[in-house]
């Protein structure tokens, strides 16, 4: 698997003359920084909104430098602004949203890795059929299970609980987990297979030896996705929670929803962006060997 | 020690047979070789021994012992595998003892096993290395000391030599020889090349087409092949077969404008006017010039060759020709070698020429 010859990278850009070399970087770089400033300007001006007072946003409106800053309005959206009623901040709902998001994520990748460990070197009669309903849950839309899962939840009694939740993001989660591992596990040889079996090594040791110590890639793939799918997922969350059990998703969108006094700005600008951290450090974090797991084994 | 037999073994994948009726058994420290073209089933009979692949019928037995629904690690087999099959995030040494942990062997005994085995292959430095960190060969050594700790009934290799380049290819084969001597373990052995067969087997299986073709020591397989698939296999160049008729009783004509007529070999019994395909291997034949026949006091017959091309080997010159039209392949020493484009005399070694039958293309 590894490699130990040094590759040099391949620059399109350093060829032909030097007049051609200036005039495709200068294409090259605007281009990319043009999209860049587009993807980056909603997210500097929503956090300079967090930083200015709330009369000075309602005078000179949303897109203005700050006058004066203070960090204030972020302790306030912690801890003590009013949402739907209650005043604790928006705390709670990442706590609730972190309840939900960390073991739904665990539960899903680990199933997602044991199923695409079968159904990648264990074939059996069938196993395509398997997988293929298996994936037909990527393609379904979340809509359409609405009804089906509030029936379940109902049935279970996990109705407007977190659990109820973490039910089902986890079998939602599955379909994704073990299409991304079932074909990250097909580029495993299957002669460490056959050698584990005649070393002695059972289904189990196998998977806990063999596979799981060449999985951090595609482990890491899946958790990125996983998390950042469930932490962002809005639609189960407001259907099927209401009130304290509410995700962080579910909760900031009471703001548009309250509509009586005045809207503080500044305040909801720095819960939605703390509604955005978690996912963007996840993908700080693993963002690298995001991209690299994802377009693994496309170019050997 | 250990014996293998195969009775009667079949193995279809849905409609298709890809080993039909292969029986073959080993003696105790035997070096038998599979050989064949790709394709031919080898693969999967190794397979089938390993325990990696079902039986569709027949019996593969193990010191006697029947082990067709046994699992592999209860057959008390190693197996070397082409792509060597290193776990690539263990070190060598956890690569060496897995098979032990797995079957719950002590500590100190892994250790003691594998001091034994990493000095019997000179491996000893590499113990702490990744497999990434290995170059070809020495891969190849850790996979044949995988197969050694465990101190299995039978060794199983699956063309270990195929991902080498040529050099180490042969240091390899010579070293995989070394081995068998030393250990004396029963030994299956995949390849489809022959030199490697004829190198390292006591005794060599040649298959094609799911059909075990002849079973033999590497002498016998080589100088009486049971068929022309044989014949054709074995041996590089491969074996000349000229078409010929059985005329005026003890001669043959070699079919063709000139009509060659050559004296049939001695205790061949063919009738009178069947046609028959005349087997020469290239090496058989040899410039007149070179009196090779008398030096050695063999049995020969002089034959005009048309010689149209050289391929100088360096070691021996291999000539591309006719002989009453057909062509023909031969080697010769470099000195010895005619120039292009004439006809040359040679003299071919009647003792060593097979006779097949043009239809069935048995040996007669």
């Amino acid at each position: 698997m590894a490699d130990m010859t040094q590759r040099t990278e391949f620059d399109p850009l350093a060829t032909g003359g030097k007049g051609r070399q200036r005039r495709a970087r200068l294409t090259v770089y605007g281009l990319l920084g043009l999209f860049a400033a587009i993807y980056l300007m909603p997210a500097v001006i929503i956090f300079l909104n967090t930083l200015r007072p709330l009369e000075e946003i309602v005078r000179q409106g949303f897109i203005s430098w700050p006058g004066s800053m203070s960090l204030h309005h972020w302790s306030e959206a912690w801890s003590s602004f009013c949402i739907g009623g209650t005043c604790e901040g928006v705390s709670r709902y990442f706590t609730n949203s972190l309840l939900m998001a960390v073991p739904a994520t665990a539960l899903s990748t680990a199933l997602g890795l044991v199923n695409g460990y079968v159904l990648s070197k264990w074939r059996f009669r069938g196993d395509a059929w398997v997988f293929g309903v298996i994936t037909l849950g990527v393609f379904l839309p979340a809509q359409m299970t609405l009804l089906p899962w509030a029936f379940v939840l109902g049935k279970l009694g996990l109705s407007n609980t977190i659990s109820g939740l973490v039910l089902v993001h986890t079998v939602q989660g599955v379909s994704f987990t073990t299409l991304f591992c079932r074909n990250y596990f097909l580029n495993v040889p299957d002669d460490l297979i056959k050698a584990a079996r005649i070393d002695g090594a059972g289904f189990w040791r196998i998977f806990r030896r063999i596979i799981l110590p060449l999985s951090p890639p595609i482990l890491i793939v899946t958790v990125i996705w996983q998390f950042t799918g469930i932490w962002n997922e809005f639609l189960f969350g407001t259907v099927f929670t209401s009130g304290a059990n509410q995700p962080i998703t579910s909760a900031i969108v009471a703001f548009s929803g309250s509509g009586t006094g005045e809207r503080h700005y500044n305040v909801e600008a720095a819960s939605v962006i703390m509604a955005a951290l978690p996912p963007l450090f996840i993908y700080l974090v693993g963002g690298k060997y995001f991209v690299r797991g994802l377009t693994q084994g496309a170019v050997k | 020690m250990s014996t293998l037999e195969i009775n009667d073994l079949r193995k279809s994948f849905g409609a298709v047979e890809v080993l039909k009726n292969i029986n073959l058994s080993a003696r105790s420290g035997e070096f038998v070789a599979l050989v064949g073209p790709s394709g031919c089933g080898k693969s999967t009979l190794l397979s089938m021994i390993a325990g990696l692949e079902s039986v569709s019928s027949g019996e593969i037995r193990i010191d006697g012992h029947l082990v067709n629904d046994e699992a592999p690690k209860d057959r008390d087999i190693a197996m070397v595998f082409q792509s060597y099959a290193l776990y690539p995030t263990m070190s060598v040494r956890q690569n060496m003892t897995f098979g032990m942990e797995c079957r719950g062997i002590a500590k100190s005994e892994q250790e003691r096993e594998i001091q034994r085995v990493a000095t019997m292959l000179q491996i000893t430095p590499l113990l702490d290395r990744k497999p990434g960190q290995l170059s070809g060969g020495q891969r190849q050594r850790v996979a044949m000391g995988r197969a050694l700790v465990r101190d299995p009934k039978m060794f199983l290799f699956d063309e270990p030599l195929s991902n080498l380049d040529a050099k180490l290819r042969i240091e390899m084969r010579s070293e995989i020889k070394k081995l068998h001597q030393n250990v004396g373990k029963t030994t299956i052995y995949v390849t489809h090349d022959q030199i490697e067969a004829m190198t390292l087997a006591t005794r060599i299986a040649v298959m094609n087409k799911g059909v075990l073709q002849q079973y033999d020591t590497p002498d016998e397989i080589y100088r009486r092949p049971a068929n022309m698939f044989v014949a054709g296999f074995m041996g590089s160049p491969t074996m000349n077969f000229l078409n010929a008729t059985v005329v005026q009783g003890r001669m043959l004509r070699l079919e063709g404008a000139e009509g060659v007529l050559l004296p049939l070999p001695e205790n061949a019994e063919v009738a009178d006017g069947r046609s028959v395909v005349l087997g020469v291997r290239p090496e058989h034949f040899s410039p007149l010039v070179a009196r090779r026949s008398v030096r050695k006091g063999l049995k020969s017959v002089p034959i005009r060759a048309f010689i149209e091309m050289l391929e100088p080997t360096g070691a021996e010159t291999i000539l591309m020709g006719r002989v009453a039209g057909q062509q023909v392949v031969l080697t010769c020493e470099p000195d010895e070698a005619p120039t292009e484009n004439v006809e040359a005399e040679f003299e071919i070694d009647m003792d060593r020429v097979c006779l097949f039958d043009p239809d069935t293309q048995v040996r007669l």
